[in-house]
C-alpha cells in the first residue's frame, strides 16, 4: 500500500532514488539542489541503497563521471541546480550524443550576475536544446512521480537517452507538502532490471565510445538523435499509462485544466500552474471560461498535441520564468507560438515573464492576467505581447 | 606480483593499439600507448582525452583500440575514468562482474597539465583505482603547436612565437608530475619511451598498486619540435640523459631516481635538433639557455636530495 508523508521536493526526490537504487550517483553541492543529494549520501552511508556514490570536486566532474559510469554499464544519477548546470552545459551534449539514458533531477534556479538561488526556469532553459528529455513538475508528487518514470523512459531501448526532472527551486524543493509514495518492490518492479547496451566493460567485447565523427556521417548522427526524439512522446504516454496502474495518478504530455471549453487560457510550467488553478476556479465562479495548460513534456515538445489542446481558445498567455534575452519572447512562448502556426483558427497569444529570481508569483497576477485575456477575448485589442509582471519599474 | 618483463614473453602479446592509425609519422605518442597496453597483464578498460590521440584513433567507424575505450571531452579524461571504474566497482559488489579490470586514462599535457588538472585532482584525491598516463609533447599539438603549461622555457611555440621582442616562452615548465607527488597518492612515476624496460616496469608496479597511479611519459612531437621525423627515441632519450627529464618514481612517498646518466649531458645537445630552441643559440638569448639549465641542474640536485635526505 502506498505510503502518505509530509515530505520536500528534495526529499520525496531522494525517496524515489532511494526506492530505485542506481549503481552509480555522483554528486556536487549547489544550493538549492543540496538536501536532495545529501539525504540521499544518507542512504549510502547506512547501506540502504547499494549505490556506489562519487563525490566530485565539481559538476563538471559530475555529469563527466556519470557519461563515464553510464558508459560502463549500469544505472546512473546525479542533481543540480544554476551554475552547476551551466557547468555542466559542455558534456549534457556529450551525455546525450553517446545515447547514456542518465537521470538528473534539476532543482531549478536563477542563472548568476547577479547571483541568486532562488527558483526560476534560466537554468533548464540554458540546457533546452543539448538533446536531453525534460520533464517538469508542479508539486513534490510530480517531482517524486516523475522521477520515478523518467528511469522507465530514458532506459527504453527505443530511446536510451537522459532526462532531466525539472522541480521549481524552494517553492517545491523546500515547501513540505503532502506526498504519495509507492511501496519499494511496485517502484522497483516497475523500473526493473537495467539493460545494458553496449557496455564498456564487457571486456570480451571492447567498444569505443565518443569517436571523431567528420562531415561524411556527423549530419546523420545528429538526424538518428532528432529521430528518436521524435519517438519519445509515446514511449512517455506508455510509460504514464502503466504508471497510473501502480499509482492511480494519470500523466500525459501536458495537463489541460478546464481548458476544452475555454474560450480563454494560461499556459504555464511548473508550481504557478497551482497558484493559477485556484484563480481560474474563482474565475469560472464567475462564469468566465478560462482554462489552463501545464506542459509536462517540454522536450521534445509535443508540438502538435498542443496546438490542437489550445487552437480554440481566442486568446491565451504564455507566462515564462525565464527570458530569452533576443528581443524576442520567452522560450516556452516561442514554442507555444509555433505548436499553433499550422492552424488556420488559432488565439491572440501574450507573453508575461514572472517570477525571476525567486519572485513571488500571487494569485493577483493571474487575476491580472486573466483579466486581460478575458479583454482581448472580447476586443481583440492587445496592450503588449509582451511585459514582466510583479516587476517595479 | 607481476611477471618479470621480458621481450620474448612481450613478443608474444597482442598488440592493444593497432596499425593504420592517423597519428603522424615518427609521433611519439602511439608508441607509448602501445607500451603502456602492452605492459598490463589485465585486461584494460582506458579513456583519452580530446586530443591528437583520440582524434587520430577513432574516426568514424574506424578504431584502433582493442581495448574498451572511451573519449569524453578535453578536461575529463580522469573523471570518465573514475566513472568506469565506480560503475565497475558497484557492478563487482552485486556480483554483475568477476573480471579483474584495470583503468587507464591517457591524456597529453594540454588535457593534463591546464584544462583538465582539476578532474585529475579530484579523481586522484578521491581514491579511484585508476592510471592516469600524461603523454607529454609540451604544447597544444592537436590544435597546432600553441604553448602550454608543460611548453618548456624557451620554446618557440604559435602562440608564443619566438618574435624579435619577445624570445618564445619565458616561463619556466609547470612540474606536474611533482604537483601530482604531493597529492601523496601511492605511486607517481616519470618515464621515456627511449628506456622501454624502465617505462613499462613502471605501468606493471602501477597496476599492482591498488588506489591512484600517476605517470608522466615525455612524447617527442616533430611537428612541434621542429625535428626530425625518426627522431623520437633519439630525442627522448636526449631530455633523460640531459636531466631535463629525470626518470624516477615516488613510491608511498619515498622517492627513487631509477635512471642516472653516467656523465650527465648539457641541455644543448637536447636543444640541438629541435627547430623550437634554433633561436636560443643567437647571443642574445644566452641568458635563457642558461636558465633552461639552471633550472635542470636544480631540480635534479632537488630530486637526489629527495631520494637520499640524509645526502642533503
Amino acid at each position: 500500500m502506498a505510503k502518505i508523508v509530509a515530505a520536500t521536493g528534495n526529499e520525496a526526490v531522494a525517496n524515489a532514488l532511494r526506492q530505485v537504487d542506481p549503481d552509480v550517483c555522483a554528486a556536487y553541492p549547489i544550493t538549492p539542489q543540496t538536501e536532495l543529494m545529501q539525504r540521499f549520501s544518507s542512504f549510502v552511508s547506512d547501506g540502504i541503497v547499494k549505490t556506489e556514490l562519487i563525490l566530485v570536486e565539481s559538476e563538471h566532474s559530475a555529469m563527466s563521471a556519470c557519461v563515464g559510469a553510464a558508459a560502463g554499464g549500469g544505472r546512473v544519477v546525479t542533481a543540480t541546480s544554476s551554475q552547476g548546470l551551466a557547468l555542466m552545459w559542455e558534456i549534457l551534449f556529450i551525455a546525450s550524443g553517446l545515447r547514456l539514458p542518465v537521470i538528473m533531477p534539476v532543482v531549478n534556479r536563477a542563472l548568476s550576475a547577479p547571483i541568486n538561488i532562488h527558483g526560476d526556469h534560466s537554468d533548464a532553459m540554458g540546457a533546452r536544446d543539448s538533446g536531453w528529455i525534460q520533464l517538469w513538475s508542479e508539486n513534490a508528487q510530480e517531482a517524486y512521480d516523475n522521477t520515478i518514470q523518467a528511469f522507465r523512459i530514458a532506459e527504453h531501448l527505443n530511446v536510451r537517452l537522459p532526462v532531466m526532472i525539472c522541480l521549481d527551486g524552494f517553492i517545491i524543493s523546500h515547501s513540505i507538502e503532502r506526498v504519495e509514495y509507492l511501496e519499494d518492490s511496485d517502484v522497483q518492479n516497475f523500473v526493473g532490471d537495467y539493460r545494458r547496451v553496449n557496455p564498456l566493460l564487457d571486456i570480451e567485447h571492447p567498444v569505443s565510445y565518443g569517436p571523431l565523427i567528420l562531415p561524411d556521417y556527423y549530419m546523420e548522427f545528429r538526424k538518428a538523435h532528432d529521430d528518436v526524439m521524435a519517438g519519445v512522446d509515446e514511449v512517455v504516454l506508455k510509460t504514464g499509462d502503466e504508471f497510473e496502474k501502480i499509482s492511480g495518478r494519470r500523466y500525459g504530455l501536458f495537463e489541460k485544466y478546464r481548458i476544452d471549453d475555454a474560450e480563454i487560457g494560461m499556459v504555464i510550467l511548473g508550481s504557478a500552474a497551482g497558484t493559477s488553478k485556484d484563480v481560474i476556479d474563482g474565475f469560472r465562479d464567475m462564469g468566465i471560461k478560462a482554462g489552463l495548460l501545464k506542459p509536462r513534456l517540454f522536450r521534445p515538445f509535443p508540438y502538435e498535441e498542443v496546438g490542437s489542446a489550445l487552437n480554440h481558445l481566442k486568446a491565451v498567455c504564455v507566462l515564462d520564468r525565464a527570458d530569452a534575452f533576443g528581443g524576442s519572447y520567452g522560450q516556452l512562448f516561442l514554442d507555444i507560438s509555433t505548436s499553433l502556426y499550422p492552424f488556420e483558427k488559432k488565439p491572440i497569444l501574450i507573453n508575461k515573464i514572472y517570477g525571476l529570481g525567486g519572485r513571488d508569483y500571487l494569485p493577483e497576477h493571474a487575476e491580472f492576467v486573466l483579466k486581460e485575456l478575458a479583454g482581448i477575448a472580447e476586443t481583440s485589442k492587445v496592450r503588449t505581447f509582451k511585459e514582466y509582471i510583479g516587476v517595479r519599474e | 606480483m607481476a611477471k618479470i618483463l621480458t621481450l620474448r614473453d612481450l613478443s608474444k602479446k597482442d598488440v592493444l593499439i593497432s596499425g593504420g592509425h592517423r597519428m603522424c609519422a615518427g609521433c611519439g605518442a602511439p608508441t607509448v600507448i602501445k607500451m603502456v597496453l602492452l605492459a598490463s597483464d589485465y585486461p584494460v578498460v582506458a579513456s583519452a582525452a580530446t586530443g591528437c590521440l583520440e582524434v587520430s584513433t577513432c574516426i568514424s567507424e574506424y578504431t584502433a583500440w582493442k581495448v574498451p575505450w572511451i573519449h569524453n571531452a578535453f578536461e575529463n579524461a580522469a573523471a570518465t575514468i573514475a566513472g568506469v571504474e565506480t560503475m565497475y566497482r558497484s557492478l563487482k559488489k552485486q556480483g554483475k562482474i568477476d573480471r579483474e579490470i584495470k583503468f587507464i586514462a591517457f591524456g597529453g599535457d594540454g588535457g593534463t597539465y591546464d584544462i583538465g588538472l582539476q578532474s585529475l585532482s579530484g579523481a586522484i584525491e578521491r581514491g579511484h583505482d585508476m592510471l592516469y598516463v600524461c603523454y607529454d609533447n609540451g604544447a597544444y599539438m592537436n590544435t597546432g603547436i600553441q604553448r602550454s603549461s608543460a611548453t618548456p622555457l624557451g620554446a618557440d611555440t604559435t602562440t608564443r612565437p619566438a618574435g624579435s621582442v619577445i624570445p618564445g616562452k619565458t616561463e619556466p615548465r609547470k612540474n606536474l608530475t611533482r604537483i601530482i607527488a604531493a597529492h601523496n597518492i601511492p605511486y607517481v612515476a616519470q618515464a621515456s619511451p627511449s628506456h622501454w624496460m624502465d617505462l613499462m616496469k613502471k605501468v606493471r608496479k602501477a597496476l599492482e598498486i591498488k588506489g591512484p597511479k600517476f605517470m608522466n611519459v615525455i612524447s617527442p612531437c616533430n611537428r612541434g619540435w621542429r625535428s626530425r621525423t625518426d627522431d623520437s627515441i633519439m630525442l627522448s632519450r636526449l631530455a633523460v640523459e640531459t636531466c631535463f627529464w629525470p626518470l624516477y618514481e615516488v613510491e608511498n612517498g619515498v622517492t627513487r631516481i631509477t635512471f642516472k646518466p653516467r656523465e650527465k649531458k648539457p641541455i644543448e645537445d637536447f636543444l640541438r635538433p629541435q627547430g623550437r630552441f634554433k633561436h636560443l643559440f643567437k647571443p642574445e638569448n644566452e641568458w635563457l639557455m642558461k636558465k633552461a639549465q639552471d633550472d635542470i641542474d636544480k631540480e635534479w640536485q632537488r630530486l637526489q636530495r629527495e631520494e637520499t635526505p640524509s645526502a642533503a
